[in-house]
């Protein structure tokens, strides 16, 4: 069963959060191990082990990147330990600006304005990407889309040590 | 012993029963336990009244005893009174700090305290609390209870968990299910309100701060982030204001334990009477030191500000990583002693621009929550009336080259939760992999707490990098990890359940439960016994009944015919006395059965979402 058919779903990019909350409560309510606490061991270690799948699918179908990732292992290409990396030359540079960008925030006159700004900068080109890699799964482009995850990657991990700035700068 | 009994709706599994189910807040201070009696949640009083167990147990040669009798001994007989154990539980010795601690320690990895009926370790001391408080629950409900809950703070690591569950055994209690301090005061909350949305629990106890968000949904509680400091509570604004005394008293030597004891009673009371007050006098006369002041709301507000401050951070945090903003919070529930300081309450009000609730008496809530919580689990309540996602409180990881942690799972995860991850050799014709499991934010295995070590050998020899080891992560719903390491070619395998060196291997506690209970040793195994046979016609009772069901959809002849074989084994032994062959032959029916169990499983998987509109979700 894989995870679009644990929820009963048609496998697609374009997902309903809300609805998939309410079909993950669902399943949740019936398979979590608090629901066999007075059974047996076997019963027990099933349900934990059934909970555990259905987190770990909602975990991947509820991020837009590791849905991304997994609607293209469903068709084959494997991206998530790969070695394989960009080689659009001029998206790297894109990149190393970026991260200069980051860098320097430390220094910038108003951190937080500085934040801010690289924040949305990075949404703006991440929601763009997301939107080129649904047209490019539709049309059945999976390579295409293969580069656009690994690209979506960049982001991910940018946006996540700017997170990390914030926390070292802000004192959170 | 059941096998999976999915019960259909409207078709229960067996006829109700009211099963008796208590929840115990095993707190640092104070100790309580509550219970569900005709629907509503109380916490059982002593026959004097009192609701509050001081978490103090005192050890004379021939007696232990725990309590308010155990209380009024602390300052007198300090070196064999324990007070706020549960600091120590789970610890190191050489991670807790023995300057404030009046107690003599064995030299030993685990805190092992000397004490006049000789050395006792914090999973001992906790197990005299539970057994107290379960005593009071047998009492008051003229019987043994069926199941307990008990509850630990949010940020407790794995050490920490998997100690409290060692002293419930330990007690002789058994166990439903560690819960969440803050998830149990959400709980308390939320059933009684019945309202939708997004709760922020900010638990203040006398050692340990917590903070929660959790979003409370169509019955369902999922806890969003969780946070907190296992070393902050009411307990470092008394040793602030010890601080603050020992200056204006020009006290230097704190080398005098009565003395010590003495400053932080002195300490405690004007804590507690600045809650109402602003202002109070403190006089200190013992030990050749005499003294007498004010301490004045204002000077107290200061001298608690940064560990108030503290906490604020963490909710911060918390927040950040729950994805939630100090608006989208709809409710702000106080929990702990400690909530009841004023500044405490101005700072959390301001912080989350709202007055917090504190219509619960935060000393009730906890064991309030964990008492609703037994009852559901114990089968008492419907199905479906409540569920409880949790999350695991630390990122948990594995050490790799140049002593680096690499995460598995990270923090605020969901659990149950199980994540592989795959590693290379390095060495060429390396055979061998050591496996060191930590557990913390930071990423220097040093600066992380580690849970184990173990290695995983038999690997073949081949070039660096081309052996591929998996080694998968697997945290329980209560929150307790185990590690399996395999590698992939040969399937050569090596696991471990996470159990920490400080805290007590299973046939220790199998020895002290023996040693505690050998004056009634036939009593005991006649007890065994009657158990075992109890559960060997359950197991086949709900077999049989799991065979009708499907048996013949999903089973081939000659599966079923191993396990009708197992069945028949079963009943045959279970009618003698042999209390070993019984547990074998339950061993083997269930091990027979076990891929039956899980295909019924995932056969109703598969049913659950099935003719279900999206509005019915």
């Amino acid at each position: 069963m894989n995870y679009f058919e644990l929820f009963s779903l048609t496998p697609s990019y374009q997902l309903d959060l809300s609805d998939l909350a309410g079909r993950y409560r669902t399943l949740q309510s019936q398979f979590h191990p608090d629901k066999f606490a007075g059974e047996s061991a076997q019963a027990q270690a099933i349900a934990m082990q059934r909970a555990a799948q259905i987190n770990d699918a909602y975990q991947t179908l509820k991020t837009p990147l590791n849905r991304a990732q997994y609607l293209l292992s469903l068709q084959g290409i494997e991206l998530a330990g790969e070695q394989q990396t960009v080689s659009d030359v001029e998206f790297l540079m894109l990149q190393m600006e970026l991260r200069e960008q980051l860098e320097s925030l430390q220094a910038a006159a108003d951190p937080e304005d500085a934040i801010d700004k690289l924040a949305a900068r990075l949404n703006k080109d991440r929601r763009s990407l997301s939107d080129d890699f649904e047209s490019a799964y539709n049309e059945g482009h999976y390579q295409q889309a293969g580069d656009i995850v690994r690209k979506l990657k960049f982001y991910a991990r940018l946006e996540q040590q700017l997170q990390q700035a914030e926390e070292q700068l802000l004192d959170f | 012993m059941a096998l999976l009994q999915i019960a259909e709706p409207g078709q229960s599994a067996a006829p109700h029963q009211h099963k008796l189910a208590v929840g115990i807040d095993l707190g640092t201070t104070n100790s309580l336990v509550a219970t569900v009696r005709s629907g509503s949640a109380k916490v059982l009083p002593d026959a004097n009244g009192n609701l509050l167990v001081p978490s103090v147990v005192r050890y004379q040669a021939d007696a232990v005893t725990v309590g308010l009798e155990a209380a009024v001994h602390r300052i007198s007989d300090s070196h064999n009174t324990i007070t706020s154990v549960k600091r120590l539980l789970g610890k190191k010795l050489a991670d807790v700090d023995q300057s404030h601690l009046p107690y003599r320690f064995a030299e030993q990895d685990s805190p092992l305290i000397e004490t006049v009926a000789g050395p006792v370790n914090p999973i001992q001391v906790s197990a005299e609390i539970l057994k107290s408080l379960a005593a009071r629950a047998s009492e008051s409900l003229q019987s043994e209870p069926d199941g307990v809950v008990i509850t630990v703070p949010a940020y407790f690591d794995d050490a920490q968990r998997q100690g409290t569950k060692d002293a419930a055994q330990l007690a002789g209690l058994h166990v439903l299910r560690l819960l969440n301090e803050p998830t149990a005061a959400a709980i308390a909350y939320g059933l009684d309100s019945g309202d939708e949305g997004v709760i922020a629990v900010y638990d203040l106890g006398g050692g340990t701060f917590d903070i929660s968000i959790l979003r409370l949904s169509k019955g369902v509680f999922e806890v969003l982030a969780t946070g907190g400091d296992s070393a902050l509570g009411g307990d470092d604004f008394d040793a602030a204001i010890v601080g603050w005394l020992q200056q204006q008293a020009g006290i230097s030597d704190l080398a005098d334990s009565q003395l010590v004891r003495q400053l932080y009673s002195l300490a405690t009371a004007a804590k507690v009477a600045l809650s109402d007050s602003e202002s109070t006098e403190i006089v200190l006369d013992s030990h050749g030191y005499q003294w007498r002041g004010e301490l004045s709301r204002s000077q107290f507000d200061e001298l608690v500000a940064p560990l108030v401050q503290r906490s604020i951070r963490a909710c911060r945090r918390a927040l950040r990583d729950a994805g939630i903003t100090q608006e989208e919070v709809g409710e702000v529930v106080m929990v702990g002693g400690s909530t009841r300081v004023p500044k405490v309450r101005e700072d959390v009000a301001s912080f989350f621009g709202q007055q917090p609730l504190t219509s619960i008496d935060p000393d009730q809530v906890v064991a309030i929550g964990a008492a609703l919580q037994a009852d559901i689990l114990v089968g008492n309540k419907k199905d479906g009336e409540l569920l409880l996602l949790d999350v695991t409180p630390l990122s948990l990881g594995i050490e790799t080259m140049g002593g680096l942690v690499e995460k598995v799972i990270p923090r605020n995860t969901t659990i149950p939760v199980a994540r592989a991850q795959e590693f290379t050799t390095f060495k060429d014709g390396q055979t061998a992999m050591a496996i060191h499991v930590l557990q913390g934010e930071r990423e220097l295995v040093d600066d992380c707490r580690s849970l184990a070590r173990f290695t995983l050998r038999d690997i073949p020899p081949l070039a660096a990098g081309a052996a591929h080891i998996r080694v998968t992560f697997q945290v329980d719903a209560d929150g307790l990890l185990s590690v399996t390491a395999m590698e992939k070619e040969t399937g050569a395998q090596a696991s471990v359940q996470v159990k920490p060196s400080y805290g007590l291997e299973d046939d220790e506690v199998t020895r002290m439960l023996k040693d505690s209970i050998t004056h009634a040793k036939d009593d005991v195994s006649m007890r065994m016994l009657r158990e075992q046979q109890v559960e060997a016609s359950r197991f086949i009772e709900n077999m049989t009944a799991a065979l009708d069901a499907d048996g013949e959809t999903l089973l081939a002849a000659d599966e079923r015919a191993l396990i009708e074989q197992a069945m028949q084994a079963l009943a045959n032994v279970a009618a003698n006395d042999d209390v070993a062959a019984i547990e074998q032959a339950i061993k083997t029916l269930d091990q027979q059965s076990q891929e039956f169990a899980a295909r019924r499983m995932d056969n109703s998987i598969k049913q659950a979402l099935k003719g279900q509109s999206v509005e019915g979700l």
